[in-house]
């Protein structure tokens, strides 16, 4: 655990305990609508692809794409101000779904960060309970 | 459909006594406006029954104000929340629910900048806030770097900055805008810093301590009144998603339906609109509203507002007042595109004033490219 971690914690909800909990493993795993035959982020019990109450959980590879991204000049909380810059992205993961997150670089430019670059998840553990999942180029 | 044609009328406008820099509560803000509309449009507190606004209880802001309203709505999805309310106004008004609407707004935006961390229980704090998605440029960049992606980086940027730049130039002309005396320059854009790349500073929209207020009635009570009634055409509105990164497609906004809805209601087409009154919270905003709205298609938006067409001079008028970019953006900024158009449509804008205007089409954008809601609005 980072000491003295100011940022937004987030507050596991009965939906997503499970996500969280697997996020402690140093595990990603998603909901998937069965009807659709589709992952979807994030989670939820009833899909929102179908509203179908035919969901499961899946383990997804922890590959990823870049979507796409900011490099972060001014840090929108206090919790940030060591960090910038840094990037907040949205990958596409291998199973389909996109997903907000961090990519984990020094000296961030765009020409680092190139969209459809090739990424693999790593899990930064904030609290004793709550692991961020995060993404570097693989 | 119903005709909707000339049924209700915005019959007031006001900011609160001073916008940009000021110290005073949120409902101060509210209350200011609420009076100097209801002097604009010639009526008084009695004879208000309705009551709209976003962000505050109509608990809080009736008895603050002294209101016993028929009928309230806090429709409240973001900075398009206003232009909503319009047509809100005109479905309580047309039913005969009620008659006369005051909508307000006030927001101490600069001078209260606490940043609420929301409701932990909702997605937004819980999936994105802890990676720092914590306020609109952070979000609206990655929305914009996108477009880049798909359209070109240059190409782009320069529709980013003739957005900027003609903006500040209505600016210019408006007593009332923050940037009144500041002009810049495409070189100043250019070389100005990074707030989220690819946002530079003035990407980014003020954040101003205003407030902002209008009253609709119906078309009889309009006819009395002193100033020519603004007719409500058309409206429509929606959203697609709440939170960036569950937005289904970053280069294109819900005003591709509310637009063309709200058009087909009031019988006009593009090509009829004589003042395009479009939420800049960013300068990509622009961009992606008007390809989305139908002025253009999908990735032209940088063409079509190239070598400062939206400029004062130009042949497309946009954003007169100055915009969220240039007058003033207090949070909820759709508000005040509901004052420029109505001043406009009147005849009330002195150095900025089009020649002559007779339509305009408003389009409001709320929470992260989530919500629209596009009204048309008309004068005899």
């Amino acid at each position: 655990m980072t000491t003295g971690y100011n940022k937004p914690i987030p507050v596991p909800q009965v939906e997503s305990d499970f996500y969280w909990e697997k996020c402690k493993e140093h595990e990603l795993w998603l909901r998937y609508d069965n009807d659709a035959q589709q992952a979807y982020f994030y989670p939820r019990d009833i899909s929102p692809i179908t509203f179908s109450r035919n969901t499961t959980w899946i383990k997804a590879s922890g590959k990823a794409t870049l979507y796409t991204y900011a490099i972060v000049h001014r840090a929108p909380h206090p919790g940030f101000v060591a960090d910038v810059p840094f990037v907040t992205a949205m990958v596409e993961l291998e199973e389909g779904p996109i997903m907000p997150t961090n990519i984990v670089m020094d000296d961030p430019t765009p020409e680092k960060l190139q969209i459809g670059m090739a990424l693999e998840v790593v899990f930064e553990d904030i609290t004793d309970d709550i692991s961020l999942p995060k993404f570097q180029p693989a | 459909m119903a005709d909707n044609s000339r049924s209700v009328a915005i019959v007031g406008v006001a900011e609160s006594d001073q916008i940009g820099r000021v110290e005073k509560s949120n409902l101060q803000l509210h209350a200011e406006s609420a009076y100097n509309a209801l002097e604009d449009a010639g009526l008084s507190l009695k004879d208000v029954d309705g009551l709209m606004t976003a962000g505050t209880s109509t608990l809080t802001l009736g008895e603050y104000l002294g209101v016993n309203p028929r009928f309230t709505d806090t429709t409240a999805v973001g900075g398009s929340s206003f232009i909503i309310h319009i047509a809100h106004a005109m479905l309580a008004i047309q039913a005969g629910y009620c008659e006369t609407v005051l909508v307000t707004h006030g927001e101490a935006g600069r001078s209260a900048r606490s940043r609420s961390g929301g409701n932990a229980s909702e997605p937004g704090p819980q999936f994105e806030s802890p990676y720092g998605y914590i306020g609109a440029p952070i979000n609206y960049a990655m929305a914009a770097r996108r477009y880049m992606h798909q359209y070109g980086e240059d190409y782009t940027r320069q529709g980013m900055a003739e957005v900027a730049v003609a903006t500040r130039k209505w600016a210019n002309l408006n007593p009332k805008a923050y940037f009144k005396d500041v002009p810049m320059s495409f070189d100043e854009y250019h070389d100005s810093r990074w707030i989220a790349w690819p946002f530079h500073l003035p990407d980014c929209c003020l954040v101003t301590d205003a407030g902002g207020a209008y009253v609709v009635t119906t078309a009889e009570r309009a006819r009395d009144l002193p100033k020519k009634p603004v007719w409500v055409l058309g409206a429509g509105e929606g959203l697609d998603h709440g939170i960036i990164s569950q937005m289904p497609d970053l280069t294109s906004t819900w005003a591709r339906e509310s637009g063309p809805a709200a058009m087909k209601m009031a019988g006009v087409t593009h090509d009829d609109i004589d003042l395009a009154m479009i939420y800049d919270s960013f300068t990509y905003t622009v961009l992606v509203t008007l390809e989305s709205l139908g002025f253009c298609g999908p990735g032209e938006g940088p063409d079509f507002v190239a070598n400062q067409r939206t400029a004062p001079g130009g042949d497309f008028a946009m954003n007169t007042s100055g915009g969220g970019l240039s007058y003033t953006h207090s949070g909820m900024y759709g508000m005040f595109l509901v004052l420029e158009a109505v001043r406009q449509l009147r005849g009330e804008t002195g150095d900025r004033q089009l020649d002559n205007p007779k339509l305009s089409l408003i389009n409001g954008t709320g929470g992260s490219l989530s919500s629209t809601g596009t009204v048309v609005l008309g004068i005899d």
